[in-house]
């Protein structure tokens, strides 16, 4: 019985045939292509993207020089010098992160006791070189100016889950 | 004849080769075209859609690319044979269309009797385009040994293994063909399946035609046969040193062996250029004809889509040990069938002018 089910589903390509109605099924499938510059997918407030330094309202630079992110970075992306500045607090002279050795792991944003690097959802900064890839503070300052708006949204959307 | 004539008669040849050449070649440009957006969308994605309306322009875009790039010879490649390969393989795929019958047309009326669409409507017609495709092996076999490399000689020694064996048991199923229509005009073979689809040869022979079909696809290294060239073993088989414009006449010699399979599968098979049911015969018998090969092409690209490729023991297994005898087992009952006594005359149906 088992011989002849097995001969007569050989003989009339019956596996080929339910095959190909699974491929022609799809077919006509509603295709989940998304097309990427018109077309996005949502990012998660979470998104680990490029760095940016933030400022109080005041205007006043957050970082302290604490050096909390330089030491928890596994890359040794984060380059650091402070000084004393005239006021007498203490701020930093450099704060480069070399976007060619960082692995997006998101440590600085946890270490960071006054919210001062975060991680904006901006991925797309492809550079024709890569020396263009290093972001100095003033650079860093810059995409926090720019993307203000976003950090500050994307801030309180996961505050409830910190 | 004067040299008027011979002038006249060799233009009109000129033009029937020109008119056929370019439209098979671009027939191969948007195949690749339609090939990448059927899998795209059996695999639930959108394909090319980018270059011009619908990514139309993907196929010129394609082909500019390919004609733009350096050829590379490799040193310690042969390099006569090397470069003779590809038009080796890609001119008997050409050369083949000069027998295909595409139809029947009075020209509007211009001649009294309809005549036959081919280039040379030769009476050997099916002989012809056997022996020419199979020609193509040359080439491959030729840029498998100039190459000079292990990956290359492999996919020629595998891909001409596999034309060989597949080539016998298609040439038997054209026998059967041959013994029903009783010609080897391939005019003659679609005018003996006039008279609605009931009268096509898919009909009494449907496993020849599966036979047909899928030898085809082996014939063509096609998915799930495409062993010759199956890049998780062998890279890319036989054309793995080959780039360029070289490379571009390899794929062109490819597709247009697909289309002719298709067009012949069609021809023999599924009537030709005859419309199912007389009601459609309004629509001229090209667009049938070619509307039949485009579906088989179809179905080429679905199996691409569908089925993983052959073990290379399978393959042999399925050609030499299923196919042949097979074939050869539906030969003796076409032959016992068309001489029994009541079975003749149900036989009959499908024999032009009723039986002999």
């Amino acid at each position: 019985m088992n011989l002849i089910q097995r001969a007569v589903r050989t003989w009339l390509l019956t596996e080929l045939l339910r095959g190909m109605m699974l491929t022609g099924k799809y077919f006509f499938k509603k295709k989940i292509t998304v097309e990427y510059p018109e077309e996005r997918t949502p990012l998660s407030p979470r998104f680990r993207g490029l760095h940016a330094l933030r400022r109080y309202d005041s205007g006043e630079e957050r970082c302290i020089a604490c050096k909390l992110c330089e030491v928890a970075c596994p890359a040794l992306a984060i380059t650091i010098e402070s000084e004393e500045r005239d006021d007498g607090s203490r701020r930093t002279t450099r704060y480069d992160i070399d976007m060619t050795k960082c692995i997006f792991c998101g440590f600085c944003q946890e270490a960071c006791p006054v919210d001062a690097i975060v991680e904006t959802q901006e991925f797309e900064y492809a550079s024709e070189t890569r020396a263009e890839l290093y972001y100095t503070k003033d650079m860093l300052l810059k995409v926090g100016e720019r993307y203000e708006k976003q950090i500050d949204a994307n801030l309180k959307a996961d505050a409830r889950y910190n | 004849m004067n040299w008027v004539d011979v002038a006249i008669q060799t233009g009109i040849w000129a033009l029937e080769i020109l008119a056929i050449a370019i439209a098979v070649a671009l027939s191969v440009a948007y195949i690749t075209y339609v090939e990448r957006r059927v899998i795209g969308f059996m695999q639930v994605r959108k394909g090319c859609n980018r270059v011009g309306f619908a990514g139309l322009l993907q196929p010129i875009a394609d082909g500019l690319k390919l004609f733009l790039k350096e050829t590379i010879i490799p040193t310690t490649a042969s390099k006569f044979l090397f470069v003779a390969a590809p038009v080796m393989a890609m001119v008997p795929a050409f050369i083949a269309f000069a027998a295909i019958p595409f139809g029947e047309t009075t020209l509007f009326g211009l001649w009294e009797t309809p005549r036959v669409m081919a280039i040379a409507n030769i009476n050997v017609g099916i002989l012809y385009v056997m022996a020419i495709s199979s020609l193509g092996i040359y080439g491959i076999l030729m840029a498998g040994w100039a190459s000079n490399s292990k990956y290359a000689f492999l996919g020629a020694i595998r891909s001409t293994c596999q034309m060989v064996s597949y080539e016998i048991s298609m040439g038997f199923a054209i026998v059967t063909v041959l013994m029903l229509a009783g010609t080897m005009n391939l005019a003659g073979i679609v005018h003996a399946q006039a008279g609605g689809i009931l009268h096509w040869y898919v009909i009494p022979l449907f496993p020849m035609f599966l036979v047909f079909l899928i030898s085809g696809v082996a014939e063509t290294n096609r998915c799930p046969f495409d062993l010759p060239e199956g890049e998780s073993e062998i890279v890319a088989g036989f054309f793995v040193e080959y780039s360029g414009m070289w490379f571009a006449t390899f794929s062109l010699g490819e597709y247009a062996a697909m289309i002719l399979i298709s067009l012949m599968t069609s021809i023999l098979f599924l009537g030709g250029w005859h419309a199912p049911i007389a009601a459609l015969d309004v629509i001229p018998g090209t667009f049938w004809l070619l509307g039949k090969a485009f579906f088989l092409i179809f179905v080429f690209i679905w199996f691409r889509a569908t089925f993983p490729r052959y073990r290379y023991d399978q393959l042999m297994r399925l050609g030499w040990k299923v196919f042949l005898p097979w074939t050869l087992a539906w030969i003796a009952v076409v032959g016992i069938c068309m001489y029994a006594p009541v079975i003749q005359d149900v036989m009959a149906f499908w024999r032009p002018g009723g039986g002999v």
